[in-house]
Order: structure tokens, then C-alpha cells, then sequence
């Protein structure tokens, strides 16, 4: 929002009617910057070639990586049996551990944002754990504690639940990597809009639960939203503790990126791109949902909140 | 409903020192308008919210009639409460708003849908804000969202009316406005009404009684006039109006600047050092038979008047006197005044 006024505010002085140049009045600035014009476009120009080399080239590559073979092989490759078990998985997994970190994520925001206690700032550091770590690593930590020799493997073996190389495992480990997605972006909202509505609602006689759903959850429901879509890409995306856990068990345990990985070292680079395709539309949709939130209640988002 | 506090004490967690409240005691009669007035930190905002069970003490209790509150929840006590910053809710209308306390009820206990929509509107005629049901709270004023907002505490017609700094957040034209609206809005509906502010003319001029707080402690409860007239501590002499103090000693049952004896009676405190506290009317400048010698320090122009700062010679401290703007007077002259009117206090009191 702060860039968006910014902008906005010499429109509005151009508007004003008792000025003869209107158009020009934001023009007459003097100059924050000394650059010579000769600088600031070489400048620019490196900015865009960079941005076109490392981010733009690969997007296209992809596509037309998958699609070198003409639109037909590029279906034929996504409805594959493995690819589309893959594909079927990640689903599976997002729409278990998305929810699983919303449920999570907003009572941990809550829990810090609107109450004071010892070892608060001890939890806020742990929800940041999953950030801070490396995926294979949190990956690792799962097969020590679910694998064959883990601590709870062989008890839970015994009673016929499979863990690690199986769905739970990949479940387990995705929501540990996504778990800060949601809170991350609760806590600084929910901090600044502070208690105040809720103790509104609660001496006009709501109680607990109707605060929470007719006050609390409409406040951050934005921000929700924007931590859910985040929490949603990363947690399809995700690569490295999935590959730990999953044991590459060929149409059960391969989620998306496992699938390329596969199928891209087999020298199928159709069948790896087309894939992968996927998951770069998921990238760009994901990226314009955010941009579209952000434009529109960029207010009611934490980060862009004007302070 | 009357209202009444017993011995509040209240510390927040992990704070160390003093606790924000410590025995505050309170009686509000049914129907009265109350202002809890002191300086921040004095507990005013805490009291307000123990009364509205939003902070529970440590000890005391709260009675709402004959009847102790202390056990009972927020929801229970069917307080109004106003914030300062007003706490609308910003994804509903000013309508959804208003009604939210009804809708939010059990079934069995929810107004009728038209009755709502009736109440929404006379209470939107009350706040004179009749044409604003189906705005949103971000596209008001802040005056008007504290309209809106004491239009929504009413709504669920609460035993009590509690404002916490309800025009602190606003410009010095809208909170006189306001003031006086509110002040009509209590004439009309009766509530007995309970205010939290720290500005002493918002107090003094809207309150049937004034509780002037310091130090977790309520000072001094009583009419304008009483706390204004007679402060009954060195403290609410200094914060509620103007006032200079100047040391005395008391000797005999007489009080003495230097060697020259006071006209002003002396109740009943201890010999030794006292402080005299004088209003700046209370101060005329004149010979007389107990005119005390001064120097004129520094002048001001306050309004019709003009304001002399003086030393009593013979004694520590400046105090500020009024005298009339057309008096010829300059900074430098020797003048002599006498003290109409004062009150002193041990100096023990005068630390506190």
C-alpha cells in the first residue's frame, strides 16, 4: 500500500484544476539520485538481463522442454500411470498438511499474538526451526525417529503402520517444512490489530468460539489466504526431506518433484518437463493469486500494513 | 445500577514495582457520570477494566447492585465498554456492527430480525448518524466510529456504560463536540456511565463526580466543584487545575513564610515544615497588613489575563499568579501580595 500511495499522490496533485502543466508537476522533482542517465540505464539494463537469465530462461526452457515433442507427447507423458500417481500424491499430501498447518499455524499465531507467557519468544524461535533447517536434514530426523530402527518404528511396525517410505512419512515431513508458512504471517498482523475487537465481542456477549469466528477469523482472513497459498506451493514443491522419507517407490511414494528427478535421470526429458510444467504453472498461478491479494487488501496484510 | 468497587488490587503479570491498582475503592450511584481522572500509570484505564471484567484482580470484588460481579465472566456483566480507539469491526457495516451484541445471542434470547433492524435505527438517530447503516467502519471519521461505537455498546442495553479515553484519539474541536453530546446522550438515556480520561477539563466540565487516581490509589472522589475547591491531597492540587506551592513552617498554630506570619488558618497539622499550595486567583497583588513582599520573574499573556510568576521572598519556589492584562507590570518589580485563599500540607504529603 505504501508504494501504491506513493504513486498515487502526484495523480491526485495533477488532477488538481488550478494548475496550468498538471502532467508535468511530478516531473519537476529534482532528482533524488546523481546517477548520469547513461549509468542509471546501464544499470537497469543489467537488472533486466539478469532477471531474464536466472529467472525468466528456465520458466521458458521448461515449457518448451515439455513440449518439444509436440502438445500430444506432452499429454501422453502426464497421464503416464507413475506420473500420474505422482501427481495424485501431491495432492494427497498438500490437502493432509495444508490444513494441518492452517489449524496449526493459526493457533500459534493466536496463542502468541494475543497472550503473554513465559517462553514465548523460546516458540517463536521454534516455529522459525523448519526455516532454518535443512529440508534433508528434517527429512533425516523422521527416518531416526519412524525407520526400522527408529525409536517409534518397530512399536508402531507391530501394530501394522508404516511410516517411513510410505504416505505418512511424506505427510509428516512436508508439514514439518511448511509449518511456518501460516503462523509466520499471522503473528504480525495479529499483533497489530491486538485484543481490542475481541474484547469488544466479548462484552457485547459473544462467546469464545463467536469471537473467534465472527471477530478473529474475518480480521486475518487475507493473510490466511496469502500464508495458505505459500504454505500450498512449498508444500507440492517441496523436495529435499521428501526424497529422505519417501524411499522412491515407483507409483506410491513419488510426489511431483520426485517424479522429475526420476524421470529426468532415465533420460525422459519429456516426461521430466512435463512434470515440471506443472509445477512452475502452480509457481506462476500462485505468484498472481499473491500479487492479486496483495494489490487489493495489501492493507490487511501484515507486511504491507501501514504502521 | 449501582456500581461499586471494593479494594481492587490488581498487578500484571511480570510487572515489577508497585501494582497498577492498590485498594482502589469505588461507589457509583445509578444513573451518575463518573470520570476516573489521572495522570497515565495512575490505574485509571485498569480500574475501568476490572469493573468490566476485562482484567481480573488479585483481590477485592466488584458489585453491580446488591449483587457481587467479581466471579462472573465479561459476557455475563453486560457492561458497555468503549475504547479509545474505537475496536469497530472493520468487515462489518455500521448496522452488522450495532447488532452484533443481539445477533450473537441464543436463539431463545435474540431479538426478532425487525427488531433489530428498529433498534439499529433508533440507535443510529441517537448518535445522529441515521444515514451511515450501510457504510463500513474505514470509510468514517474518527468521530463518527466513536459515535458508532457507543451506539453498539448501547445496543445491548447495558446495566453499565464504560468509556476508556472514548476522545483521546480525536481533535481538539470534535472531542468538545463530542463532549457534549455525550453529556446529552446521558441526559437522555439515564446510564450510569463510568470515563477514563487524563484530560482534567474533559473531567471536570462532563462528570457529576470526578475520581482523581494516583499510584493505583484513588485520591479524592467528589464534585468538580469539591476537587477543584478543596483538593483533599497535595497531588490532586497539582493535577487537577493550577497551583504553585511554597514551603511554610508552622509554629504555634500559625503558619510562617520566613519570619512573617500568615493570615491563613492552619488545620490541624503537625509544627514544623509544611507547603502552602495556592491557586493563581488566590494571589492578589496589594498592600495590606499581610502583604508579603515579591519579585516578578517572568510574564506571560494567557487569554484575558496575564500570568506573573513570582518569588515570595523569603522563600523557595515560584508560584504563578493571575493579574488583569492591563496591569502595568515588568519583569525585575518588587510588588507586594497577599494570599487570599490555600491550603497547606505536611511536607511528608507534599513527596507523595
Amino acid at each position: 500500500m505504501h508504494e501504491a500511495s506513493a504513486i498515487a499522490h502526484p495523480q491526485t496533485q495533477a488532477h488538481a484544476p488550478d494548475l496550468a502543466q498538471p502532467a508535468k508537476v511530478a516531473r519537476r522533482r529534482p532528482p533524488v539520485t546523481t546517477e548520469s542517465p547513461l549509468v542509471r540505464r546501464l544499470l537497469v539494463a543489467v537488472a533486466i538481463a539478469f532477471l531474464a537469465l536466472f529467472l525468466l530462461l528456465p520458466l521458458i526452457v521448461v515449457f518448451a522442454e515439455a513440449l518439444k515433442n509436440g502438445v500430444g507427447a506432452y499429454f501422453e507423458a502426464l497421464v503416464e500411470p507413475d506420473a500420474l500417481a505422482s501427481i495424485r500424491l501431491t495432492l494427497l499430501v498438500a490437502a493432509i498438511s495444508v490444513p494441518l498447518n492452517l489449524a496449526f499455524g493459526i493457533a500459534a499465531a493466536w496463542c502468541i499474538a494475543k497472550f503473554e507467557f513465559w517462553g514465548k519468544s523460546v516458540l517463536l524461535t521454534l516455529i522459525d526451526l523448519p526455516f532454518s533447517i535443512s529440508p534433508v536434514v528434517a527429512g533425516l530426523v523422521y527416518v531416526l525417529l519412524f525407520g526400522a530402527q527408529g525409536f517409534f518404528g518397530p512399536p508402531l511396525k507391530s501394530l501394522g503402520i508404516d511410516i517411513i517410505f510410505a504416505v505418512p512419512g511424506i505427510v509428516l515431513a512436508t508439514t514439518f517444512v511448511t509449518f511456518p508458512f501460516v503462523a509466520r504471517e499471522l503473528i504480525p498482523l495479529m499483533e497489530q490489530q491486538g485484543v481490542g475487537d475481541e474484547e469488544v465481542a466479548m462484552t457485547l456477549g459473544a462467546s469464545g468460539l463467536q469471537t473467534f469466528l465472527r471477530v478473529t477469523l474475518p480480521n486475518i482472513r487475507w493473510a490466511l489466504l496469502y500464508g495458505v497459498l505459500l504454505c500450498n506451493a512449498r508444500a507440492m514443491g517441496e523436495f529435499g526431506a521428501v526424497a529422505v522419507v519417501s524411499g522412491r517407490i515407483r507409483g506410491l511414494t513419488t510426489t511431483m518433484p520426485l517424479q522429475v528427478e526420476i524421470s529426468y535421470n532415465e533420460y525422459q526429458a519429456v516426461a521430466a518437463f512435463a512434470v515440471a510444467s506443472l509445477l512452475a504453472l502452480l509457481a506462476l498461478v500462485t505468484l498472481a493469486a499473491k500479487a492479486l491479494l496483495e494489490s487489493r487488501y495489501g492493507d490487511e496484510l501484515a507486511r504491507k500494513a501501514p504502521r | 445500577m449501582n456500581i461499586s468497587a471494593r479494594n481492587i488490587v490488581k498487578a500484571y503479570d511480570g510487572a515489577t514495582g508497585r501494582p497498577a491498582l492498590n485498594g482502589a475503592s469505588i461507589d457509583i450511584a445509578s444513573g451518575e457520570l463518573v470520570a476516573l481522572l489521572g495522570p497515565s500509570g495512575s490505574g485509571k484505564t485498569t480500574l475501568l477494566r476490572v469493573i468490566a471484567g476485562l482484567e481480573i484482580p488479585q483481590s477485592g470484588s466488584v458489585f453491580f447492585g446488591d449483587e457481587d460481579a467479581s466471579q462472573k465472566s465479561v459476557q455475563d456483566r453486560r457492561v458497555g465498554f468503549v475504547f479509545q480507539h474505537y475496536a469497530l469491526f472493520r468487515h462489518l457495516t455500521v448496522a452488522d456492527n450495532i447488532a452484533f451484541g443481539l445477533n450473537v445471542r441464543e436463539r431463545a434470547r435474540r431479538p426478532a430480525q425487525a427488531e433489530i433492524a428498529k433498534r439499529i435505527k433508533d440507535l443510529l438517530e441517537l448518535v445522529q448518524m441515521a444515514d451511515f447503516g450501510k457504510r463500513y467502519p474505514s470509510e468514517l471519521s474518527g468521530g463518527q466510529r466513536q459515535r458508532i461505537a457507543l451506539a453498539r455498546a448501547l445496543a445491548v442495553e447495558p446495566k453499565v456504560l464504560l468509556l476508556d479515553e472514548p476522545f483521546g484519539a480525536l481533535d481538539a474541536q470534535v472531542r468538545r463536540d463530542l463532549r457534549r453530546w455525550l453529556r446529552d446522550i446521558h441526559s437522555r438515556t439515564g446510564h450510569t456511565t463510568v470515563f477514563v480520561t487524563h484530560d482534567q477539563e474533559e473531567a471536570l466540565e462532563l462528570a457529576d463526580r470526578v475520581a482523581v487516581l494516583s499510584n493505583g490509589r484513588i485520591e479524592q472522589i467528589g464534585t468538580p466543584d469539591e476537587v477543584y475547591d478543596s483538593p483533599a491531597s497535595p497531588f490532586v492540587y497539582r493535577f487537577v487545575g493550577e497551583s504553585g506551592s511554597v514551603p511554610v513552617t508552622l509554629r504555634d498554630g500559625r503558619a510562617f513564610i520566613g519570619e512573617r506570619r500568615l493570615s491563613l488558618p492552619v488545620s490541624s497539622l503537625p509544627q514544623g515544615a509544611a507547603n502552602l499550595f495556592v491557586r493563581p486567583h488566590d494571589v492578589a497583588i496589594g498592600e495590606g497588613a499581610d502583604s508579603l513582599p515579591a519579585r516578578i520573574v517572568a510574564l506571560r499573556r494567557s487569554g484575558a489575563t496575564r500570568r506573573a510568576e513570582i518569588a515570595i521572598h523569603g522563600a523557595a519556589g515560584l508560584i504563578e499568579i493571575e493579574t488583569p492584562a492591563t496591569a502595568t507590570l515588568r519583569v525585575g518589580d518588587d510588588i507586594p501580595v497577599r494570599l487570599l485563599a490555600g491550603r497547606m500540607f505536611a511536607t511528608d504529603d507534599a513527596a507523595r
